[in-house]
Formats: C-alpha cells, structure tokens, sequence
C-alpha cells in the first residue's frame, strides 16, 4: 500500500509530459509494444542513444524521411541490436575520456522483439552482458515474430497458435514453453533485470529508471500485447496485460544482484488462466484438456520464480 | 622521423593502425588475422593507445560494434579472414549505406569447406558487391602505408565509405619484413582527426539506419554506386600525397615491365613480388613478358587497367578463387567484361592459383607466362585452368 491514497492515480500527472518516441508512427491500433516503448522513453529522458533491432518498432518509427524518435537511435540489422550499443557506448566512453564529446553521461539503450533477443540476437545480448557494457537492454516480448507475420520464436507461450506453430488435426499449437531469458541474464551477473509491462506503467518507468541508474548492464523483457499476433481486440490490450499478472502467465519482479522481487503484488487467489487465453484468438483451439495443460505450465513456472524470490540473497551481502 | 625496422606484417600492420590513433577496436580472433588482434591489444593494454578494443563474441557483432562506434562519432577498426567475414558478410552493405567509415584489416584465408586456414583470396571475392572500397597490400610496407591511408581515404567527407585491406594470410601476415614504420607526427600529418558530418549524441539527435520503400531504395543504391565510383579521385589525391609526404608512391594498377610485353600477367596481392622474378627471368631470355598488379579491387579502376594493358596480346588473369560453374574465376570475369567493348582487346587466359596456400613458385609463373606466350598465335579456349591440379 502506498502512503499516499490513491498515489497511482495521481502520479501519472507527474510523469514527463515530453515524447521523446513522438506521435505519426505505424504501429497497430492497440500496440502494447508501441505503449511499452513510449513509457520507457519518458522514463529514460534525453541522455541516451538507442541502438534498435530489425522488427516491429524499427519499422513503424523509421520509414525515410520519416522517423518518431527525437533522442538518437541506430538501426543496422535484426541479430545485432546489443552489438551495436557496445559499438555506440564504447565510442562514448573512449571520446568522453578525450574530451570529444561533453562530459556528462549518456546511456546506451538496446531494443529489440522477442525475436532480435531470445532467439537471433541471444548470442550478441549474452556478449554484451558479459562483457559488461553500460548498457540496458529492453527486450519488448510481442511472443512471436509479429513483424513478419506471426510465426513462432522461443518466447511464443505453450499452446499458442502461430502461423509455423499452428493448431492442426495432430497439434494444439506451440510445443514448447518460454525460454526464459530473464534467468540467463541473471546467470550473467547482470546486476539489475527486471521484468515489466505497459498495463503497469508506473512499475514499468520505475524499473527504467533504475536500470538507467546502474553503472554497467541492466535488461528489462516487457511483455508487449500484441492485439494484431494475438488475435484479441485492440480495446483490450491493458486488459490482457493486467490479466497476465492475475492468472500468474506473466508476473512482474526485479532481480538486484540475484536478489528476486514481486513488485506488483499478484492476487492470493490467481485468476485461472483461462480467463486470459479465452480473449486471444491464438488459444482459441485449445481444449478444457489443453487448457489444463496450460494452466499445469503456468503455475509449474510460478512455483519456480517464487522459490527464487523466498530463498534468492542479494550478492552483495 | 620513420624508422627502419625488421617486423612481422601483421604486427606491423597493428602498429600502423594504432599510429592512427583510434578510438575503437572490435576484433574477433581468427587465424591469420590473430597477430593483429593480438598486438592491437597488447598495445591498448600498455597504454600506448587510448582507446577502447571490445572483446566481441564474434565477427558479426565486431562489425555491428564497429557500426555502433562509427555511428557514433569514433574512429573505428576491426580485422578477420575468411569464415569471420562471411559471418560479418551480412553487415557489410549495410556500413556501406550508412557511409560509415570503418576500416577493416583482412587477412585473406579460404574459405571452408574444407576447412582450410591458408591463403588465397576466397573471402574477400563473395564481399564484392557490398560498396566497400577493397585494396590489395602486396607487401609489409604496403600493409602498412595502405591501413594509414585507409583512415584519410574512408573519413574524407566526400567518401565516407568503409573500406577492406587485403593482406595475404601467412605468405604476408606472418612474414617479417624490413619495413619503414611512420612515427607518429609524421601520420598525425597526414591523417586529420576523424570529423563525422553526423553522430549519436543526445545534443543533436539524428537517427541512422532508417528503411526504405520502393519509392527511394533505388535512388540510395545510384548514391552508393556514385559514392564509391567517385572515391577513385579521392583515393589519387590521398595516394599522391602520401608520395609526397613519404616518397613511396601508390596508383590503382601497377605494372612492372609491361612497356612492349606482348603477355602481361596479372595478379593481386602478395604474388606480384613472385611473379616479377618470372618476368625478369623470362626478359632476360628475350621473351616479351609483363606483369599488371591490381592493387585497387573497388571502386574497379578501368581507365588505369586499360591503360596498363594496352598493347598487349595476351593478358593472363590469376585468379585466387574459384567461381564455381561460371565465367571463370571472379577477376577474370571483371577482366573480360571489362574488355568486351574495346577493339584490339587482348586474349585473356585464366588461371585459378594459389587456392588455399598451395604455393606457387617462380617457376610456376615461368609455366603460365610460357602458355601465354603460346597463346600469342593459338587463340585459347576460353574458360578456365585449374593450374597444377592433380586429377
């Protein structure tokens, strides 16, 4: 509870009122990826470049002449958004250093899809994580690969239809669960990961900004509603994402130092997950059985991220 | 003042980069360019150099760090050979979109499979058509003054283009050469500090690396096209100054006793040196043989090649990769499509050689010099030879 009544009501009133990510991009009606990426940017405020992958946010922002972005931005290829920042925050640090550029830090942001992270770009994330860049990575997690249509990447959920996963006479769709990439950075010793998303906008610019302040690399994956990808209405997008929370598919927490967090707290009694797959057209073939299956996966993953966050200990102390 | 020193190339190669004072380095290791890598940051390690040398986890992202560095207003260098420039092949035209102007240091390797860590020129041959400028070192020396020109010729406003040395794996990186070595006034003299028209910073924000619809992707191509056609005058004048500054003189194609050569030669790279003693040996027996070395592969300096070879009757290309089931090998190909307008053009004989570190000798050159000749009354089948292979 916060000290103040009903602070969450009123503190949206004290978020910058600037866009740095400005209106007239294409995203589709609803994006939850588009609304993610435009909190972040207010949370984030003018001192930062952002390298940004091949995909959905790429392309609505940056058809030339045009572009959306008022901090600035790179674009090179899909694999490589991590890359790049290491590329870009090495040049800022080696050119502060000789006094090339002024003297004031300026943080290296990488944004990428599920796709540019946890599949094609995973390789290039874990070298920058490693190597340690002052950087945060944003993974903004649609759960397919929407900008081509929908196919299926390791983040698509289980049971899930896409268009190279889909439900047919012998199959309920995805096979496989999501690879869980949050986990794999903080195998990395990434000393702030967190997980966020645009229904939660407060925890979400919350978490930006304390990622922002970390002197080395931080990553956020953010569930991003894809009303296009997911077959939902685009009027229920915060919806669908506050559902994810109540049902446990998709619970927000932070991670400082190995130190797992809740930090939205989720219902007592979670809402089954039905309740969420019954507004997405991709869950729309799946069975009382299946959804049992799912809902078995569910609470499977939960179980594990709770034990992290009852017996996790800062590295620090 | 330079000095005169006994180094390995690809050392050589690294002091000569750090000379340019760069601010990022992002190199992968793979053999030969490993020297490289390795001095560059033996260097950053004793402070002989400021600058930052990203430990990437692979040549794509050494690329795609480079882009970033460049982007960002740094002067930037990575090296490889041959599987680590087919993992960057993807990113290649997109630096050359963005007119940024990183320098690249290729030790020449096949390319797998088989896998094969020897020299010849496989890897660079499939980058062609990426809007690189692409140059052959032919020795230490030129391994040298070519990594210290690059930086001038890439940055320049009017360029603004990356740009590839080839330095022949082993037969030049691993060999130790008496060379000059610049000092550092000297470059600092001939190369101004990188001035980018552009750069990632919060104070003037720009974004890099927008796409393009139909309506404007051709256009951008025609500019990419210009850009790097253009260059060649950019490349004279750097090249002209750099004789000027150090008495050693550079020019798209070189030739060596081709004045009155009825059969030229031609060849990229560290075979020329091999190939002039053919040449003098075969002189001095009264047969009127020349040597043509290209030392400009992009932008392709078709006034110069034609220029050189004017004259001649047969002009043997030596090409050090194959083109599997094509016109012949990738330079011969350029060779004749070049040609193919011009009235009184030469025969041109095509020889695959040198195909991952198979040596080829004095004698080798003395052999095909020789079926030039021959050629010089027998019209040849057109085609290609694969020389010395055992069947």
């Amino acid at each position: 509870m916060s000290i103040v009544q009903n602070f969450d009501l009123f503190a949206h009133k004290l978020v910058d009122k600037r866009e740095s990510f400005c209106s007239g991009h294409r995203a589709c009606q609803g994006c939850g990826e588009v609304l993610a990426l435009r909190h972040i940017c207010k949370a984030l405020g003018d001192d930062i470049v952002v390298a940004n992958a091949t995909g959905c946010m790429e392309i609505i922002s940056s058809n030339y002449p045009h572009t959306a972005w008022e901090v600035p931005w790179i674009h090179v290829a899909f694999e490589n958004a991590a890359a790049v920042g290491s590329g870009v925050e090495a040049a800022l640090k080696v050119l502060r250093r000789k006094g090339r550029i002024p003297d004031r830090d300026v943080k290296t942001v990488a944004v990428a899809g599920d796709g540019g992270t946890v599949d094609i770009g995973l390789q290039a994330l874990s070298g920058a994580m490693e190597r340690g860049h002052n950087m945060t990575f944003f993974c903004l997690d649609n759960e397919a690969y929407m900008n081509t249509g929908i196919q299926r990447s390791s983040a698509t959920p289980f049971g899930a239809a896409t268009t190279t996963s889909p439900a047919g006479k012998v199959s309920m769709g995805q096979k496989t669960g999501k690879k869980n990439v949050p986990e794999i950075m903080v195998a990395h010793n990434v000393p702030y990961v967190a997980t966020a998303c645009p229904s939660y906008p407060l925890d979400l610019m919350n978490k930006v900004e304390k990622a922002k302040r970390v002197q080395g690399p931080s990553y956020i994956h953010v569930f991003s509603m894809c009303p296009t990808g997911w077959r939902s209405a685009s009027s229920e997008t915060i919806k669908l994402g506050r559902l994810a929370l109540e049902t446990g598919v998709f619970p927000l927490y932070e991670v400082e130092n190995g130190k797992y967090r809740l930090t939205v707290e989720m219902p007592e009694k979670l809402r089954p997950v039905s309740d969420y797959l019954k507004l997405q057209g991709r869950f729309r073939h799946l069975t009382p059985a299946d959804i049992e299956k799912v809902q078995e996966k569910v609470n499977q993953e939960l179980k594990k991220l709770l034990h992290k966050v009852e017996t996790s200990k800062s590295w620090l102390e | 003042m330079a000095k005169r020193v006994g180094m390995e190339v690809a050392i050589a190669a690294a002091e000569a980069v750090a000379l340019c004072r760069i601010d990022v380095a992002a190199v992968y290791p793979i053999t030969p360019n490993t020297h490289i890598a390795e001095h560059l940051a033996e260097i950053v390690a004793d402070g002989k150099l400021d600058a930052e040398y990203i430990t990437v986890e692979s040549e794509h992202s050494s690329i795609s760090a480079c882009c970033g560095a460049s982007g960002a207003g740094a002067r930037a260098y990575t090296a490889t050979s041959s599987q680590g420039l087919m993992l960057m092949h993807e990113i290649l035209p997109i630096v050359s979109a963005m007119r940024l102007p990183v320098v690249m240091g290729l030790a020449n390797r096949a390319v797998s499979g088989p896998l094969n860590i020897w020299n010849d020129h496989s890897d660079i041959m499939p980058q062609r058509d990426s809007g690189w400028i692409s140059f052959f070192a032919e020795n230490g020396q030129e391994a040298v003054d070519m990594s210290i020109q690059s930086f001038r010729i890439a940055e320049d406003p009017e360029v603004m283009l990356p740009i590839v040395l080839n330095i022949d794996g082993f037969q030049l990186t691993h060999m130790i050469e008496a060379l000059e070595l610049p000092s550092q006034k000297e470059v600092d003299r001939y190369l101004p500090p990188f001035r980018p028209l552009a750069t990632l910073h919060p104070d003037k924000p720009v974004s890099m690396g927008a796409y393009a619809f139909p309506d404007i992707f051709t256009e951008v191509m025609k500019v990419k096209d210009s850009v790097l056609i253009d260059s060649k005058k950019t490349i004279l004048k750097a090249w002209d100054e750099w004789g000027k500054q150090f008495g050693r003189w550079y020019k798209p194609v070189e030739t060596y006793k081709a004045d009155g050569a009825e059969v030229l030669i031609m060849t990229m790279g560290s075979m020329g040196e091999t190939a002039s003693i053919a040449v003098d040996e075969l002189r001095a027996k009264g047969v009127p043989a020349g040597l043509v070395k290209l030392r400009l592969w992009r932008p392709f300096p078709f006034e110069e090649f034609r220029e050189a070879i004017k004259g001649a009757k047969v002009l043997i290309v030596c090409d050090r990769a194959v083109s599997f089931g094509g016109p012949g090998g990738p330079v011969a190909a350029e060779v004749k499509s070049a040609l193919y307008n011009d009235a009184g053009r030469p025969a041109v004989l095509n020889f695959l050689i040198g195909l991952g570190g198979r040596d080829v000798t004095v004698e080798n050159f003395k052999d095909i010099l020789e079926k030039g000749v021959q050629a010089i009354n027998k019209k040849p089948a057109g085609g290609y030879i694969f020389y010395g292979v055992r069947e």
